[in-house]
């Protein structure tokens, strides 16, 4: 072998479990590009094609378009880090985007390089197929499964095992609309209650023996018109889950409205019905697939235990001083497991934005410091590293810092989540995605990140309607739009209180309309109140959730006493008064609402 | 004897092994194009110093004939450049001497920094060298100026390349540019990928051989003289670089298009 053949390699790189990838859609999807240009397929078959291979709609152009990775149980490998990272500065804009549904998006792709990223992906074992369209989306698995102290067992390889059965499977090619599974550890951790199918972890006796289950809840999602999830039943035993997965695909295809767009998930089908005709129907359903299934169809449970290895310390810091910042990192981006001795760390990303430099960053730092040897991405923008030592932590702090991501708060209300909004969305109204960072960027200089009281809060935005960014979930949320004053128009949100994702799930209820450069006073605004009426222990999401039940008896007992309280921030200036007050974030134009087609239904 | 020599003008980029003999057999003159510090403390033996700002200070005809005589290099001299900056800034020092008429010039397939990573050797001693004699005869066929470009342009098998960043290219271009960033060049070992995947890659991206190809960049031709060779390295016969770039262009008030109505900028975690 000559010099120049020699390549660098990492040999202390675990390798991943699962490879998702099959190199010849990349091949495929080039030449289907082709044929596209050429003008001999039609832009709506063409477009059903690109978004089942993950490949998303661009603002208003049809030459770029966005690479949704899927990243199954979240589960991401230094190598995949590393490759991702690689692809973003070859062909897209040096930075990735972490998603609220654990994935990596590349966005401002060349159409035509689409199938490049493919192709790369495959190297490393992922794929973006069916990450768009009317599919099963990525399955997700909470990124503390495993470690988490509340839950009844590691609900990972569950997770693993269905997206494995579901990936190209014939059952999800065309359903009426997407669909999407969420695999929770527990009832404070998860989303399991606003998706289509959401499973919890539990275990029951049954004649002294213990078995595993899940509750499953169905029928739940975010969007024009959110619904909270219902459950099936008391307990589904663990050779049951697959079965009922089936069996609410095959209903959700056979009677979901293929027609009316707006409201086609599945969620609405649930609604129309009513639960109870709904919930008899997937039990009779479940009952057929069952007795149908010519093989014993089962969820191929890798349950083998990952390997924890401690990675070889190079140094220690024995003798030097504990970086600054340091307690108020732990405090607020770090997780005990119930594994002694060893902890989760939350990366903060502004909005989920990550540059390529950083994603190497973190691929060295997984390698180093993870004792399980890959990260995983979680439900909030972020990246988790997981079995990190107790005794390594000062150690990792540091190297973040030298990295630059060493941004405290991940775990609290100063880590918004923002949609992708005007960066790259069509349907987006206001730059929801850099409202976000404005926020985090606001609460860090605060410290409000340090406030217990705020901890349990979220702040969730999206920049339309339609619930990316969640914000129905959140404690306060927000979505885009726009005002008038006259004839000039300027971004607005709408502001909604006390939503929640956990055992208590709840939508948010809408409270007022506030522009967008009002946000900021008006969320500092209502972190006032809540101090000088807390009780003393109360946090804030307690407070408002109080407020939004109607059980609060303080001088704020309804939204609308709290809006009373507010509406003084929210008055327009004039355009003389205050220009800036008619541009969104990021744009030195005059704001007016633009939207092209949405693909979130094609 | 005859045959060799004509592969050797055809060569686009030289491997770490070949320029290795080549130096061995001292029949090569390398040029390192790094800043003078960063040469006086090591460089690839037997490699003079041809910093790009000194290049670039004057790049007259008359002024690069003296450079290029003063580094000992006749018309008949094979030269490999190099650079530590993923091949651009070599590239736009090659294209320089191409222009001059100098056609035995190629580009080490790798950086500096890369050539320190596999343990290759080094030195710190600079050569003694006798001037030499090259003569002057400019090949104007692989240069755009603005007046060429704004006609060309408007022809159907004229295809401009931007090789600036996505983000640069999003938020300004001269209209009708084909944006190729100049990471897409190149990979993590080489300064430029391989000719299946190059080729691949530009097909996908409807640039066929048989088109006039245009490249531009930032400010100096550095990027696009990447992409020049680049395109070179997989045969496109008829390439030009537009070496005073989008600075010029700008600077002149010419047509700027934009990616209208999107917040793209804010999706960078820089």
């Amino acid at each position: 072998m000559t010099i120049s053949n020699l390549k660098q390699t990492s040999p202390d790189s675990k390798l991943p479990r699962v490879n998702w990838a099959k190199i010849e859609e990349a091949d495929n999807f080039a030449k289907t590009v082709k044929l596209y240009r050429q003008g001999k397929i039609d832009h709506d078959n063409f477009r059903r094609f690109r978004l089942q291979h993950g490949a998303y709609g661009t603002r208003m152009t049809d030459d770029y378009a966005m690479v949704r990775i899927k990243i199954p149980a979240g589960e991401i490998y230094p190598t995949q880090l590393e490759k991702i990272a690689q692809l973003s500065e070859t062909f897209s804009i040096g930075s990735a985007h972490i998603s609220t549904r654990q994935n990596i998006q590349l966005h401002w792709v060349v159409l035509e390089d689409v199938s490049e990223i493919m192709r790369g992906l495959t190297e490393v074992g992922l794929t973006s197929r069916e990450a768009c369209g009317n599919t099963v989306r990525n399955v997700m698995c909470s990124p503390l499964a495993g470690v988490c102290s509340t839950e009844e067992f590691d609900v990972t390889p569950y997770a693993i095992a269905t997206a494995k059965f579901l990936l190209r499977n014939p059952l999800n090619q065309n359903l009426p609309r997407k669909f999407k599974f969420n695999f929770t550890c527990c009832e404070k951790h998860g989303m399991a209650r606003i998706v289509d199918v959401g499973l919890i972890p539990q275990i029951r006796e049954l004649d002294g023996k213990k078995q595993r289950g899940f509750k499953i809840f169905l029928g739940g999602g975010l969007g024009n018109k959110s619904f909270v999830g219902h459950q099936l039943e008391d307990f589904t035993p663990e050779d049951d889950v697959l079965y009922t997965s089936i069996a609410v695909l095959r209903i959700f295809d056979r009677m979901g409205d293929r027609k009316n767009m707006a409201r086609n998930r599945m969620r609405y089908l649930v609604d129309e019905m009513g639960w109870e005709k709904f919930q008899n129907l997937v039990l009779k359903e479940r009952a057929i697939v069952r007795a149908t299934q010519s093989v014993i169809v089962k969820l191929d449970v890798d349950d083998t235990p990952t390997e924890i290895k401690r990675p070889i310390t190079i140094s220690d810091t024995d003798g030097k001083p504990t970086p600054e910042g340091y307690s108020r990192w732990i405090k607020t981006s770090t997780f005990k497991q119930k594994q002694d001795g060893y902890n989760s760390v939350f990366i903060n990303l502004e909005a989920g934005d990550i540059t390529a430099n950083h994603l190497h960053a973190l691929a060295k730092i997984c390698r180093e410091f993870s004792a399980e040897g890959f990260a995983r991405n979680g439900f909030s923008q972020d990246i988790v590293f997981r079995w990190i030592q107790e005794s390594d932590l000062p150690r990792l702090y540091s190297r973040l810092i030298e990295v630059g991501l060493a941004n405290p708060g991940s775990l609290t209300m100063a880590s918004p989540i923002g949609c992708s909004g005007t960066t790259s969305c069509n349907l987006a109204l206001t730059n929801s995605h850099r409202l976000a960072k404005e926020i985090q960027r606001k609460f860090l200089e605060l410290k409000l990140d340090e406030d217990d009281d705020l901890r349990d809060s979220t702040i969730k935005i999206s920049g339309c309607p339609n619930s990316c960014g969640q914000h129905e979930i959140a404690t306060i949320g927000f979505y885009g739009g726009g005002g008038r004053v006259g004839k000039d128009m300027y971004p607005l949100y709408q502001m909604s209180l006390g939503g929640r994702s956990d055992g208590d799930a709840m939508l948010g209820v809408n409270c007022m309309r506030v522009p967008a450069k009002r946000i900021i006073p008006v969320i500092l605004k209502i972190i006032e109140s809540f101090k000088k009426n807390k009780k003393s222990e109360d946090t804030l999401s307690s407070w408002i959730n109080r407020i939004v039940r109607g059980n609060e008896n303080s001088e704020i007992k309804s939204v609308n006493d709290l809006k009373q309280i507010l509406s003084p921030h929210i008055v327009p200036p004039t355009k003389e008064e205050d220009a800036d007050f008619y541009l969104d974030y990021g744009s030195d134009k005059n704001y007016h609402t633009i939207t092209g087609k949405g693909e979130c239904a094609a | 004897m005859c045959c060799l020599s004509k592969e050797k003008i055809m060569r686009v980029t030289t491997d770490v092994d070949t320029l290795r003999s080549e130096i061995r057999d001292k029949s090569v003159r390398v040029i390192d194009v790094r800043r003078e510090e960063d040469y006086k403390k090591n460089h690839i033996p037997t490699s003079v110093n041809l910093p790009l700002a000194t290049l670039l200070s004057d790049d007259a005809p008359e002024r690069v004939v003296k450079l290029v005589n003063n580094l000992g290099i006749d018309d008949e001299t094979s030269v490999v450049v190099y650079d530590d900056t993923f091949g651009a800034l070599a590239s736009r020092v090659a294209w320089t001497l191409e222009y001059l008429g100098h056609s035995d010039v190629s580009l080490l397939e790798l950086t500096y920094g890369q050539w320190n990573s596999l343990g290759l050797e080094t030195d710190t001693k600079v050569p003694s060298i006798t001037s030499k004699n090259h003569s002057i005869k400019l090949h104007p066929e692989i240069m755009a100026t603005v007046d060429y470009l704004e006609k060309a342009k408007e022809k159907k098998d004229v295809i401009l390349l931007d090789n600036r960043e996505r983000l640069n290219f999003l938020e300004q271009h001269i209209p009708g540019a084909v944006n190729i960033p100049y990471r897409t060049l190149g990979t993590s070992e080489k300064i430029l990928r391989s000719k299946e995947e190059m080729k691949r890659l530009l097909e996908n991206r409807g640039i066929k051989p048989d088109a006039e190809i245009i490249t531009y960049c930032g400010s100096v031709g550095t990027l696009s003289g990447l992409a020049y060779y680049a395109l070179k390295s997989v045969n496109f016969p008829n390439v030009k670089l537009y070496v005073r770039s989008f600075k010029e262009w700008k600077n002149l008030n010419k047509p700027i298009d934009k990616q209208e109505n999107a917040h793209y900028w804010d999706l960078s975690a820089e």
